[in-house]
């Protein structure tokens, strides 16, 4: 019984605990992450944004987290019931289950599998079904017209992101996220992906469906898209599903091309300083570089006005397709005339 | 069968899959049952303005959104020949970069087509 | 072991009962939705074979790009599919005729092939491979010893790209576009005209 516990009992326990972890870490970052886009809207706005509830409006999200929860859900009597429920279901899940490759530290991570990049692009790529779900069950015309858009546009941008990974793919010579994350990149080789992280960080933006590519919610137009019909937690979970996803996204960038939880700029800062950010526990510089992503986030969202159907097809398909692809070429001419290839 | 390391990797996901759908399932059931519900065949009605939906909300759409989609699968195939030789092309050298090369023009030569047809444009 | 095998028959139940209910289910969405559930426990199956990058691959273009264009089509094209419906079941016999067909084609090869021999291949491979992943085994391969399959399929993609503009495209004409070029080429002096305005004249 001993020899039992000790080979499945502790390796049982250590994984419910990381997971039970990974799931109080997101909704609780989520939480704060609305708090933080009210606070850094305001800001931006010369508001102090919520300032009532608890010190400095603290507890603000929590409290509208309880609100949401003790709401009526309304279901549509001309919706699909099983399916208009499932939909926020399965948006909520799959932004969750994405952690699970997810390295938060040197060792800490859930799954340590040798095709994790492949993991996340088949789990963000499965994100549309919960929009064409909602929209299609809802049976409303909103609903409808937000979730034909919100999935045309999801799936364009997937291309170029699908390019641009393969471009850091090309660096580093392996789908592990932990050893992309710790196989040196010399300083050309960064200058080299810079643009590609620029447009990534655009693609997100748009794969997530914010501002200023938040056309399906258009609340002028289509008024809230595919989620025009839900209410109280059914609502809740696509609101912490797109911002779970927001901050997975980040969490991608942080990995792909901020070097994930190593001390920032160790290729520029003298020995010593160096020395002293080493110092500083690798989870914190990975929330760190993930928070700077959010930013960028609400940043873009306090800053630029939405843009028309029509661009935003163009931007995906005319500009960020090609450049991309061939970004892919010149990258890997690159490496392989300078036998850089790992 | 594979080999045990490699599988035990992938069963903590199976576990975290497992995990999340529970927590999902039991949010909502959660506020279906504590939540006050109270539903009316007005509350229930369709989202529209002021008046009843006339007809079934899900009709036929543009073309162009199937369009996207089938442009999207070549692409999402393009993609997956990309990865593998993302991965191993130090060791495929030149002939690997030329051979993918070939594809890739393939590739583009229809893009351009459908560039030059205005299938990309939206208005 | 035993969770392997577990895993194995829960991956292959949920597969059998959801492609079982694919042709069952009366509602196509419901129908794509249990294919997906299907691609997705087969993707698992792989899985267990060890073939890690065609799991993965097949949860990406299958369910991520090829169901989400099945399910467009039959959510949103208005179709009645009750009427299509009536004639399948003329179908039967000939559906049975293919089922058996492959039935026994399965049978002789489990009668000719020696288990065996293909599992110890198989380990033997899979001892070789040491520490390269399957991703890096693929590449390594497609792209130099089977350069014209490979080529191949880049010509396939090709066809199918020019048959979907073919079939699906139509120019609507007169419609008004944003020509960026053309907005950015237009000059100061095209653009606005400097007026000279005296005050109190009312001109």
């Amino acid at each position: 019984m001993m020899e039992l516990w000790e080979t499945y009992g502790i390796w049982t326990a250590f994984t419910l605990l990381y997971i039970v972890l990974i799931v109080g870490g997101v909704l609780l970052s989520v939480a704060y992450l609305t708090y933080a886009e009210r606070k850094v809207l305001g800001g931006m706005q010369r508001r102090q944004g919520p300032m009532t509830v608890g010190p400095f409006g603290l507890l603000q999200p929590i409290a509208d987290g309880l609100k949401l929860f003790s709401k009526e859900t309304i279901i549509p009597s001309q919706a699909n019931k099983p399916v208009f429920l499932m939909a926020p279901m399965l948006l909520f899940a799959l932004s969750l289950v994405a952690w699970a490759v997810i390295p938060f530290d040197k060792g800490w991570v859930l799954a340590n599998i040798n095709v994790g990049v492949l993991y996340l692009f088949a789990i963000s790529s499965m994100g549309v079904y919960g929009v064409i779900m909602a929209g299609w069950a809802s049976n409303s015309r909103y609903a409808f017209l937000g979730a034909l858009r919100s999935a045309s546009q999801m799936v364009s941008y997937e291309v170029s992101m699908g390019l641009i990974i393969v471009c850091v793919l090309l660096c580093v010579g392996t789908l592990n996220l932990t050893e992309i994350v710790t196989t040196p990149r010399p300083v050309w080789m960064q200058i080299l992906l810079f643009p590609m992280f620029i447009v990534f960080l655009v693609s997100i933006l748009a794969e997530t469906n914010r501002a200023p590519f938040d056309l399906p919610e258009g609340e002028s137009e289509i008024t809230g898209g595919f989620m025009v019909e839900y209410s109280a937690m059914t609502f809740a979970l696509f609101f912490l599903g797109e911002y779970a996803n927001m901050i997975l996204m980040s969490a991608i960038t942080t990995t792909l091309f901020l070097g994930g939880w190593l001390p920032p700029f160790s290729m520029w800062l003298p020995a010593g300083i160096t020395d002293v950010l080493a110092l500083v526990p690798g989870l914190v510089w990975f929330a760190l570089k993930t928070a700077a992503v959010l930013f960028v986030f609400l940043w873009a969202r306090a800053t630029l006005p939405r843009y028309r159907y029509d661009q935003l097809m163009r931007l995906g398909w005319k500009i960020f397709l090609p450049l991309t692809l061939f970004w892919v070429v010149l990258v890997a001419g690159t490496l392989l005339t300078f036998d850089a290839l790992p | 069968m594979a080999s045990q390391e490699l599988l035990i990797n992938y069963l903590p996901i199976l576990v975290f899959m497992a995990i999340a759908c529970v927590v999902s399932v039991a949010m909502i059931l959660g506020s279906l049952l504590l939540g006050k519900q109270n539903p009316d065949s007005e509350k229930n009605s369709a989202y529209e303005c002021g008046f009843d939906a006339f007809q079934d909300a899900r009709n036929k759409f543009d073309v162009r959104f199937y369009l996207v989609c089938l442009l999207f699968i070549i692409f999402d195939l393009e993609i997956a020949f990309l990865f593998p030789w993302a991965i191993s092309l130090g060791e495929i050298g030149v002939f690997g970069f030329w051979s993918m090369i070939v594809f890739l023009t393939i590739l583009t030569v229809g893009f351009i087509y459908e560039w030059k047809k205005g299938a990309l444009d939206w208005e | 072991m035993i969770i392997q095998a577990l895993a194995f028959y829960l991956f292959a139940g949920i597969l059998s009962l959801s492609a079982l209910a694919v042709i069952t289910a009366r509602n196509p969405v419901h129908s794509v939705l249990f294919l997906i559930l299907a691609f997705f426990n087969a993707s698992g199956l792989f899985l267990l074979l060890g073939a890690e990058f065609i799991a993965m691959i097949l949860v990406i273009v299958y369910v991520g790009a090829v169901a989400v264009l099945f399910l467009f089509v039959v959510m949103m094209l208005d179709i009645n599919f009750s009427d299509l419906r009536k004639g399948a079941m003329q179908y039967v016999p000939v559906g049975l005729l293919i089922g058996l067909i492959l039935l026994i084609e399965l049978a002789v090869i489990y009668q000719t092939w020696s288990l065996d021999a293909i599992t110890a291949a198989a380990s033997i491979s899979m001892a070789n491979m040491g520490e390269t992943t399957n991703t890096e085994l693929i590449g390594a391969n497609l792209y130099t010893n089977y350069v014209l399959p490979f080529q191949i399929a880049g010509l396939i993609l090709f066809v199918a790209m020019i048959g979907a503009i073919v079939l699906t495209h139509r120019s609507r004409p007169g419609v008004k576009r944003q020509k960026v070029a053309q907005q950015y080429a237009r000059q100061r002096d095209e653009a606005m005209e400097i007026v000279k305005v005296t005050p109190r004249t009312g001109a």
